[in-house]
């Protein structure tokens, strides 16, 4: 409960609508997409400029109240529970798309604008920004950008930071200020705005986001191909890279996601096969089909035993299905799903789904893996109950044992996602401790009060790594 | 009969937020509790006894109900379901007014309930009470400004003699195809008689045997998005007793909303062991007016120039996914152009009586409709339920385009469509 002054001291801020206090609303923003965690916040807060939220956080500098930022609560490392109470901060008023740059081809944006809002308005002008978490329909820019979020073309476009140019933050206690900007070429100081990239509201409030955008690629082409064993799939993504073809998506689907899928939507799905790739490629359309038709060969080379390829949208949209629908036929299979995205170097990826496949037979799980094969970011999804506590317990085992797994193919344990909460136990395992030493002197720079998404990143007391054996 | 939120749909609900964007009362108000995943974890924090039920009494109410988060939903949450238990649960330490509660149960609840109210509105209509009632402003007085702004947009209705006149059946035109069994509803029937005889009409065209089955009332829809569930299952039972003894083909409706709740009589009476298994038989047989008219064409029309938009049933297209078929028919219309509404998959602000419950957010939603059927430069806006076309013309009103838009369901369009191409009589 907060003190009726700081109360009206916050309403005061955003006006009295935009202040929620009710035992409902507390309810409703004590959560976010991760299963498990949840936490009741004093106040939630709506704010709807950058100057209502720089005066939020002068209350909460001034009386030391936690602050934990959120968009649309998608995120899946509890990064966005209000993990230490106080105050939720949520951005979504925060919507507005203010200016598409075409000379400089830039977009500014609002924190709260929906990636896929942004996405049709830069599109509705030719323009292209590539990031496309999977959430994209309900996340938010500023939710992007504090995780750097990533997407299915991660491979060709890079993620989340590298489309950041500029920003407009509120400081802890309360000062507004921006960093970077329009210009390409900009080498004035330390580069802040790559560090508050996936920063996960530790560090400031950002409020404002100014991106890079690309001229729309031309045209489209599709692949499926099915494979008998996951060596073979992981061959053909080799030397397709190796083949100097860089395709705009990459996906790849075990066994068990295969069937999965199939028991769901019934696509006409290989569910003997080990493995699918889902291969896109984008630019001119000569381009497209050319690679295609070579990524075609050399899947078919590698032992691929069905190719299928299109260039017709409605037939390429029938290839990208099984993809699609990946998450929710798993989704359906029981009441909790646990999503990760423990990802290693692509050249790892076999090895790497066969020590999920052992492991999760070790602790007798349901876990399947489909994801990014193109920039090794896989996706183990365990398919559990979280009434059932001793299962949670193996749940918990199995995936202690894959990031470490991860790490020692040179991986991490997290490629788009985020610590948060969930991960934070894991965090010095992949950093060490002198990575969060000079961490936490960073967050101390920005933050020393603490109170700034308090309980994230870094855990109270990290766990005893597990020794993989191979 | 105490209706429990069930832990297993809750459950399922992995708050991965896919739905934030496709509800309707979440995009107009921007909280959480606004929102389907919200009110799911709300219901969940009432079943876990983290919250009493009255403390989420103000999201459950703001609620449309028109499911569109459940094609949104990854995970398959049967979110209407667990809405309706939520419901359920309030109604029980909130009854409704005992005026509304009567009305239900006897005016829309009883098949003579449904014949005494089109014969009470009629004479209403006909001794000009109406100008009485709106001078003195009573409507909104007793049944408030949602109420109110309904009354001035019913149509005139059907009288005595008309409804007198209807015959328990029509016979094929020509060699019969189907025998079909025509569910009338209760408002749909009372306001827009005339879409039903228009439907009927179409169907016999095509070769339909249409029966009305005597002894059917209201689906019970209503009931059960109000919370009153025994009223529900009651109206269910009552449908289904009447309609299974013909051995129709199919059950047809013209209202998108019935036609819903019909479809899902085998989960309404899921647990009940004498009535499971007549459900399903029942809802498997179900259609909407436009789906097995699609079915049975093609349909010869005749000239119907203008340019036509539609706006879906939210039932009709999130609970009997029906979707295609009346665009389809609307594109088919000789000399007529077709333009897709945008965002015709969001409500219109009807959603059965939330437009009289929460009038100010129907409103809000209505508004930003009405300004977007205006952006298309429609002459005619079809719509396939009857909330929803009370709700536009009432909309298209309120914008000043009563002028330019006409609002027309369906089965009026195709009617007069199929009338044109051979006036009755000539048909071979």
């Amino acid at each position: 409960m907060l003190r009726p002054e700081i109360l009206s001291a916050l309403q005061a801020a955003v006006g009295e609508e935009w202040c929620l206090t009710s035992k409902a609303d507390l309810v409703a923003y004590s959560y976010d997409a991760t299963p498990l965690y949840q936490r009741l916040p004093d106040a939630v807060v709506l704010p709807r400029t950058t100057e209502e939220v720089a005066a939020v956080m002068r209350v909460a500098h001034e009386h030391r109240i936690p602050v934990h930022t959120r968009g649309a609560g998608t995120n899946l490392a509890a990064g966005t529970v209000p993990a230490e109470g106080g105050i939720v901060l949520s951005l979504n008023r925060m919507n507005k798309i203010l200016e598409i740059d075409q000379e400089n081809l830039t977009a500014t944006a609002e924190a709260g604008v929906i990636t896929a809002d942004l996405h049709k308005a830069v599109e509705a002008v030719g323009l292209f920004y590539p990031p496309d978490p999977g959430s994209m329909t309900s996340s938010t820019l500023g939710g992007n950008v504090m995780e750097s979020a990533g997407g299915l073309r991660g491979l060709k476009y890079g993620v989340t930071k590298d489309y950041v140019m500029g920003l407009t933050a509120v400081t802890a206690d309360g000062r507004i200020f921006r960093a970077g900007g329009k210009n390409v070429k900009d080498v004035a100081g330390y580069d802040l705005v790559k560090l508050i990239c996936g920063s996960e509201g530790t560090l400031c409030i950002v409020t404002e986001v100014t991106l890079k955008l690309l001229p729309i690629p031309e045209t489209k082409r599709t692949a499926l191909a099915a494979f008998p064993d996951m060596e073979a799939a992981a061959r053909a993504v080799s030397k397709i890279i190796a083949a100097r073809i860089i395709p705009c998506t990459l996906e790849f689907m075990d066994n068990g996601t295969i069937r999965a899928v199939e028991e769901y939507v019934g696509l006409g799905l290989p569910t003997d096969a080990a493995a699918l790739l889902l291969i896109q490629q984008d630019g001119p359309a000569s381009v497209c089909d050319a690679d295609i038709a070579r990524i075609a060969e050399i899947c078919r080379q590698e032992g691929a035993t069905n190719v299928e390829h299109a260039s017709d949208p409605a037939e390429q949209d029938r290839l990208m299905q099984a993809r699609r629908w990946a998450l929710s036929a798993l989704a359906r299979r029981k009441p909790t799903t646990i999503l990760e995205d423990a990802t290693v170097p692509r050249s790892q990826i076999a090895p790497m789904v066969a020590q999920i496949q052992r492991i999760a037979e070790k602790y007798r799980l349901d876990i399947c893996t489909f994801g990014h094969a193109g920039d090794g970011n896989l996706h183990p999804t365990c398919m559990t109950d979280e009434r059932n506590k001793e299962e949670l317990e193996r749940v918990e085992q199995a995936f202690a044992e894959i990031f470490a797994a991860a790490l020692e193919l040179g991986g991490t344990i997290t490629g788009e996602h985020g610590v948060g909460e969930a991960k934070s136990p894991y965090l010095e395992w992949k950093v060490g401790p002198v990575g969060i030493e000079l961490m936490k002197n960073i967050k101390k720079a920005f933050d020393p009060h603490h109170i700034l998404n308090p309980g994230k990143l870094f855990a109270g007391e990290t766990r005893k790594r597990v020794v993989v054996r191979q | 009969m105490k209706v429990q939120i069930s832990e297993d749909l809750v459950l399922n609900c992995m708050r991965c937020g896919f739905c934030l964007p496709a509800c309707p009362t979440y995009r107009e108000k921007q909280v959480e509790s606004a929102s389907p995943r919200g009110r799911i974890a709300l219901m969940r924090a009432v079943m876990e006894d983290k919250l009493d039920i009255l403390d989420i009494a103000d999201p459950l109410d703001a609620c449309l109900g028109c499911r569109a988060c459940e094609p949104a939903c990854p995970a398959g949450v049967t979110y209407g379901a667990i809405l309706e238990q939520g419901r359920a649960q309030l109604a029980e330490v909130r009854p409704l007014p005992g005026v509304v509660r009567w009305a239900y149960r006897w005016l829309l609840g009883t098949p003579g309930g449904i014949k005494f109210s089109a014969w009470a509105l009629w004479l209403y209509q006909k001794l000009h009470l109406s100008s009485l009632v709106r001078r003195l402003n009573l409507v909104e007085k007793i049944g408030g400004k949602g109420l109110a702004d309904m009354e001035k947009v019913i149509p005139p209705v059907a009288s005595p003699a008309q409804r007198a006149a209807r015959k328990p059946a029509y016979p094929a035109v020509g060699a019969r195809r189907y025998r079909v069994a025509f569910f009338l509803g209760c408002l749909s029937d009372i306001v827009f008689f005339e879409t039903n005889q228009n439907a009927i009409d179409v169907l016999t065209r095509l070769g339909c045997d249409v029966e009305l089955p005597a002894g059917q009332g209201c689906c019970g829809a209503v009931h059960s998005h109000a919370g009153e569930h025994a009223m529900a299952v009651e109206q269910a039972k009552r449908n289904i007793a009447a309609f299974e003894a013909g051995g129709y083909d199919f059950i047809v409706s013209t209202a998108g909303g019935c036609g819903a709740a019909l479809r899902e009589y085998d989960k309404l009476l899921a647990d009940d062991p004498d009535w499971a298994d007549r459900a399903r038989a029942f809802s498997a047989r179900c259609r909407d007016f436009s789906e097995l008219v699609e079915q049975l064409g093609p349909v010869p029309m005749g000239e119907m120039p203008g340019t036509y938009t539609y706006q879906d049933s939210c039932h009709l297209r999130n609970v009997q996914k029906v979707a295609a078929p009346p665009r389809n028919l609307l594109k088919a219309l000789p000399g007529a152009r077709f333009v897709e509404l945008p965002e015709a998959d969001r409500c219109c602000g009807a959603a059965g009586t939330y437009m009289i419950t929460q009038a100010l957010m129907s409103d809000r939603i209505l508004d930003d409709k009405s300004e977007k059927v205006r952006e298309t430069g429609a002459s005619t806006l079809v719509v396939a339920n009857t909330p929803c076309h009370l709700e536009m013309l009432e909309g298209i009103q309120r914008a000043g385009l009563a002028d330019q838009v006409q609002v027309r369901h369906i089965a009026d369009v195709v009617a007069e469509a199929v009338r044109k191409a051979a006036p009755a009589g000539e048909e071979a």
